[in-house]
């Protein structure tokens, strides 16, 4: 009955590129626009902006990054861990290096570092496929921890080994540090996501999107009608890799606030964005949120069940979680190998035809 | 010759040891991508769960014991008993194959002529599930395997080459568990050649590597394949779990030999089984010898996380199949 294209006329060319074409769609978007940024910062506390609400956000930056790679572009990378890694220590360096430099630029530029790195890392691309390529992201992750841990540079030469967030302000708001308010890393993530997730969307579906799919459908008919498969695979691994170090400088500056590289960026970190991205839905930028906050809530969700309703031990707590994230995997893989997304698509099909089933 | 050339040839026989175990792992992954054309990510978590199996079957471990006392407040861990090593073995061979067919039933049915990828995530799946069921059923912490293998140094190596140094040489230091381990892995690398060369079951294997289509219509069922490869893959990470579980424990940090053992298939080809013992001693020899001359002096040391991989990526800029790999052919 709501959700129909019928009705509503496009009279220019504007109106027909439009991203969401539906206007049932366009509505909805801006309400979640609306309580993103009016409602939920003046009722979050710290326990949800902590446990839920930032990392939801910067996950679900990584897992567009690692969408556009993966999905988009079809490159299987297990490298997310490393490129995340990157983006933390370069934001550490830029900030204690150029202590005025503003801190919304500085997770920028760590971003355009690691994309820097990322298309280094995807050199081999053109040369390696599938598995091996799989397995030669791998290389990345471990060579860019060892590299962080050993290189003492990169620390500043701190005995812990350890990176601790320098206190940055914007506007007058505490953004990094001790002592900051959850509605205001809240809302500074917020702006960074909704920014890069509009460009994500209009990036893939325009020119070079399209060039990116035509590579993962198939790279070498692809070549023949005249996409650039260098330009492809190399813009996707930079851009991927874009938004994995903003979500990795995120992580550590206004998340965390101290990080120790092999923990917080080893390669379970890597598997975690791809699960995002295979529950969410390969090839979906609305999948990359779906993922990104399934998730986050599932343990949040277990550990509230297991650990404080039936009061069991948080490690057997955790070894089910473990079993329980492989499980969903692999029966998401087999029922819905197109992750939540699909799903939706499924849901918005059933409402065009409602009430009439034909 | 001076003493540090022989220390060098000692770090030389290390790796080599080191390269028959990651030859042991990498064969398991060759086995299963041979026959179903799955990347089998759980390789390494399967040697853990089997590791943790024996454990538990041989000290008499209660399974489940520890979500059990968490859910009624009982207080159990044990049977009470302790089951011969021999029979522990061939209890977790079973477990092993039991599991095979687990994954044969409920996943590898399912997931027929899906794109390789999505099968290499699904084991990742995977290897995430039994790493939790592993440690549920188990418990976690730290067990030690006992074997009857005899470890530390071997005096008889050590002696009967310290006359080839000067008077600062005092021998080869290998370790007995390693001397043995390199044996196990030599006897079982060989068995399963001769397995998949001349028996009826091991051509019907190699007949479903080649090609699945072919092979179904001759009359070769390729889910009683798929169990056999599996239970195949699962004994050589009983093996592989045991050597490495009486070297250091059995731990979480088993099941990232499959890590170790990525390398190796890219340099050596996922398709073939000289590839992977090969590879697998280039790797050992090549990261070990590294971190002798290199690494431990000029880098810092712990070198031997990367080395591999960068070696593998290096070498298939230039040769993208691997070492022994098929010519990859792509049509449109």
């Amino acid at each position: 009955m709501i959700y129909r294209e019928v009705g509503d006329f496009k009279t220019t060319y504007r109106d027909d590129g439009q991203t969401f074409p539906i206007h049932f769609d366009r509505m909805r978007y801006y309400v979640v626009l609306l309580v993103a940024f009016c409602v939920v910062p003046f009722i979050v506390n710290d326990y949800w902006t902590n446990a839920v609400l930032l990392p939801f956000l910067i996950y679900a930056i990584a897992a567009i990054g690692l969408n556009i790679l993966t999905g988009y572009c079809g490159q299987v990378s297990l490298g997310t861990g490393g490129f995340m890694a990157v983006g933390a220590y370069a934001c550490y360096k830029l900030m204690t290096s150029f202590p005025d430099l503003n801190i919304f630029f500085c997770v920028l530029l760590s971003g355009a570092i690691t994309a820097l790195v990322g298309m280094l890392f995807g050199l081999p691309s053109l040369r390696i496929k599938g598995f091996y390529l799989a397995v030669a992201t791998l290389a990345a992750q471990f060579f860019l921890v060892w590299m962080f841990n050993k290189v003492s540079w990169f620390y500043n030469y701190s005995a812990s080994g350890q990176i601790n967030a320098p206190e940055r302000t914007l506007l007058g708001y505490k953004i990094t540090g001790a002592e900051t308010s959850a509605p205001v890393t809240y809302l500074f993530c917020l702006v960074l996501v909704v920014i890069l997730a509009i460009i994500a969307r209009n990036l893939t579906r325009g020119h070079l999107g399209r060039s990116w799919m035509a590579i993962r459908d198939m790279d070498i008919a692809a070549e023949i009608i005249g996409v650039n498969p260098l330009k492809a695979k190399l813009t996707a691994f930079g851009i991927s890799s874009f938004y994995i170090g903003v979500a990795g400088a995120l992580l550590f500056s206004v998340y965390l606030g101290a990080v120790e590289v092999g923990e917080v960026f080893g390669i379970q970190k890597s598997f975690l964005v791809l699960f995002m991205i295979i529950i969410g839905g390969l090839g979906s930028i609305f999948g990359s949120f779906a993922g990104a906050a399934f998730m986050v809530l599932l343990p949040v969700l277990l550990k509230n069940v297991l650990v404080g309703m039936l009061g069991w031990p948080t490690d057997i707590a955790t070894h089910l979680e473990f079993a329980i994230v492989g499980l969903l995997i692999v029966v998401f893989l087999i029922l819905e190998p197109h992750g939540l997304a699909q799903l939706w698509r499924i849901i918005k099909e059933k409402l065009r035809l409602w009430p009439f089933p034909h | 010759m001076p003493a540090e050339f022989w220390y060098g040839v000692e770090v030389l026989l290390n790796g080599l040891m080191a390269g028959v175990m990651y030859s042991l792992v990498a064969l398991g992954f060759v086995l299963i991508f041979k026959a179903s054309g799955i990347f089998n990510y759980a390789q390494g978590v399967m040697a853990l769960f089997a590791a943790q199996t024996l454990v538990g079957i041989q000290t008499g471990l209660v399974p489940f014991s520890h979500m059990i006392n968490a859910m009624f407040g009982t207080k159990i861990h044990h049977f009470g008993w302790n089951v011969p090593t021999f029979a522990a073995i061939l209890l977790t061979i079973g477990v092993m194959v039991l599991f095979a067919i687990i994954v044969e039933k409920l996943i590898l049915k399912h997931l027929v002529n899906q794109e390789p990828i999505i099968l290499f995530m699904a084991t990742i799946g995977l290897a995430y599930f039994l790493e939790g069921f592993g440690d549920l059923m188990w418990g976690a912490e730290i067990k030690k395997l006992d074997v009857g293998i005899p470890q530390g140094g071997n005096v008889w190596v050590e002696e009967s080459t310290a006359f080839l140094g000067g008077d600062d040489f005092y021998g080869f230091y290998l370790d007995t568990l390693d001397i043995y381990a390199t044996v196990i892995a030599i006897v079982l690398v060989a068995s399963l050649v001769l397995f998949s060369q001349y028996t009826k079951t091991g051509r019907a294997l190699r007949a479903v590597a080649d090609d699945h289509q072919a092979a179904l219509s001759v009359g070769i069922s390729l889910r009683t394949i798929w169990v056999i490869v599996w239970s195949i893959a699962g004994f050589v990470a009983l093996v592989a779990g045991v050597m490495w579980g009486a070297k250091s424990g059995v731990q979480f940090s088993l099941s990232l030999i499959a890590l170790k053992a990525l390398p190796v298939l890219m340099l050596g080809g996922f398709t073939s089984i000289p590839g992977a013992i090969i590879g697998g001693l280039i790797i050992g020899v090549g990261e070990k010898m590294f971190e002798f001359l290199i690494g431990a002096p000029f880098l810092g040391g712990a070198t031997e996380n990367w080395f591999a991989y960068m070696l593998a990526l290096i070498f298939l800029i230039f040769r993208p199949q691997g070492l022994f790999g098929e010519k990859i052919i792509e049509r449109v």
